[in-house]
């Protein structure tokens, strides 16, 4: 969050995605956890890191790499942070005894995908091809009309 | 500490830090970075939701999770073309200098 060179951000972001995934497999979640995988260290972060080469700038680096407002932004997000761990330490949801690990079977996410939520994941596969063209578009618009 | 109580601690900071982030940082690259990390903690409370819950067979918050993904990795692409787009156009991606609306 601090690091001057985006390259540094990018890989540090990685890293924390990395690092996510590893909780999700600590909970008991493989198949997300290895979704997390391919889609946030393998996809996610190489575009970043690909837009981060594409805007390179020649222009000499900025005064600050803050905006103008940082105290007060600072000081909103530790509030938040604040506010969430008061709420999650004081509600009862420690109490509980640890369940059981779920055994979960890729199998089994894969008949669910298929019968009861086949819906939303038509909708998502329709979602995600429309906002690659539309990416794709809105990437190429510039080239296309400066021929 | 108790572990969900673990769980939803590192998802709250990891919110704010997304959060921070995307307030402070200048760059629209690391605003969309801030953007994600808040996504990730969302997932990261399904997931804990889901394992400590009342009914983990129901799959409920796996599906989530995997559809917010979903959703997250269109965004990604969608919001790192716009920015693209934006430094074709203002030759920067300094947010404070992207002010031609400003009135």
């Amino acid at each position: 969050m601090t690091l001057r060179n985006l390259v540094h951000c990018a890989l540090a972001v990685a890293l924390t995605f990395a690092g996510l995934a590893g909780l999700y497999l600590e909970l008991g979640a493989q198949f997300v956890g290895f979704a997390q995988i391919l889609v946030y260290v393998g996809a996610v972060a190489i575009l970043i890191v690909f837009a981060i080469l594409l805007t390179r700038s020649h222009e000499p680096l900025a005064r600050s790499i803050v905006s103008p407002g940082w105290v007060a932004s600072g000081l909103v997000a530790a509030a938040v942070f604040g506010i969430l761990a008061w709420a999650v330490r004081s509600s009862g949801v420690s109490a509980p005894p640890i369940p059981p690990r779920p055994a979960v079977a890729v199998s089994q996410i894969g008949d669910a995908l298929m019968s009861k939520f086949v819906i939303p994941f038509e909708v998502i596969g329709l979602l995600l091809t429309a906002a690659l063209v539309g990416a794709v578009t809105i990437a190429l618009r510039d080239q296309r009309s400066r021929k | 500490m108790t572990a969900p109580v673990g769980f939803l601690l590192v998802s709250a900071l990891l919110f704010a830090i997304g959060l921070a982030i995307a307030l402070i940082r200048r760059n629209a690259i690391l605003v969309l970075i801030g953007v994600e990390l808040m996504l990730n903690a969302a997932n990261l409370n399904f997931i804990t939701f889901w394992r400590y819950g009342a009914n983990p067979e129901a799959l409920t918050g796996v599906m989530f999770a995997l559809f917010s993904i979903g959703v997250a990795a269109a965004e990604a692409a969608v919001g790192l073309a716009l920015i693209i787009a934006v430094y074709r156009h203002f030759n920067t991606t300094d947010l404070d200098r992207i002010d031609s609306m400003r009135g």
